[in-house]
């Protein structure tokens, strides 16, 4: 990695912490998954939901769901347009791998970060707690790998 | 069946909530995301606030909607009937994170994402609806 590169690495880590943004978000995932278990009483897990919608396509919530969680950050994303283009030129390889990993595992693990991370530990579930500390064990070292032995800047 | 519009309606509503707190506390920027795994170099902590603040928020609200006993629009709760602890769940759970840390996206933010228009969203979106057949063809429990 060049020295600009690790420059800018470091300057968009602890520089760009941003509580307030982060908890705001965060409450609304929260009400979200409330109201979702409250009106019609599923898990608000978008790997769930997501797996679903492919096996079961007549699921029209799936769909509807998947289609809101695009809207409402289309909306936001229009109302407040980010400084930063979304990122190009991580190796689109990659990218798929990434993708491929991440539906097989959460089909496997029966949830990601919504699903065990959010709602199972909202619920104390033992499973959810164990699936996400093993989750975030492992990305830590996929970005360690990733960014620091192979010096890829993303 | 009964309440199947609002149920419908229901979903759409919190899918657009759920998108809108991913764009405003930023999780749908992949390199938000490495940060926050990126212990050993620029560490980021916004993301376990933004995991804290749904969990508080969820904790505390989940107690009252359980204990009505049943939902409004539905005749029950679909809560997950595993509990256990086992190898599935592990295997699974670190062949994500895995994934989640080459690529910065995790299921929620890959979908939220494609809003912005980024290719790399959709290809991340197309590899995981390929690892979700994948897992269908290979490992999915038969019967």
């Amino acid at each position: 990695m060049s020295i600009a590169g690790f420059y800018r690495v470091r300057q968009s880590g602890v520089a760009n912490f941003t509580p307030v943004s982060a908890l705001i978000g965060g409450a609304l995932i929260g009400i979200s998954a409330t109201l979702l278990l409250w009106l019609t009483g599923r898990v608000a897990g978008v790997s769930g939901i997501m797996h679903g919608a492919l096996l079961q396509r007549r699921d029209t919530w799936r769909w509807l769901f998947l289609a809101g969680l695009v809207a409402g950050a289309g909306v936001w994303l229009w109302l407040s347009p980010p400084a930063a283009p979304p990122r190009a030129g991580y190796p689109t390889p990659l990218v798929l791998l990434a993708g491929v990993l991440v539906g097989f595992g959460t089909a496997l693990g029966g949830g990601c970060t919504s699903g065990h991370g959010v709602c199972g530990i909202s619920r104390l579930s033992v499973r959810s707690i164990a699936a996400t500390i093993s989750f975030v064990l492992t990305g830590m070292l996929s970005v360690f790998i990733v960014r620091h032995l192979f010096g890829l800047a993303s | 069946m009964r309440h199947a519009a609002a149920r419908n309606a229901s979903a759409l509503v919190t899918g657009l909530i759920f998108g809108l707190g991913l764009a405003i506390s930023q999780m749908v920027s992949p390199r938000k995301v490495l940060d926050f795994l990126d212990v050993t170099g620029s560490w980021d902590p916004s993301l376990l606030l933004v995991m804290g603040g749904a969990v508080a928020v969820a904790m505390l609200a989940f107690r009252f909607v359980i204990k009505r006993g049943q939902p409004l629009f539905e005749s029950e709760f679909h809560l997950p009937r595993m509990t256990k602890v086992d190898r599935r769940v592990l295997v699974g759970s670190a062949i994500f994170g895995l994934g989640w840390g080459i690529g910065g996206y995790c299921p929620g933010p890959g979908v939220a994402a494609l809003s912005a228009g980024s290719a790399d969203a959709l290809v991340f979106v197309a590899g995981m609806v390929l690892g979700s057949l994948l897992y269908r063809r290979l490992a999915a429990p038969r019967g």
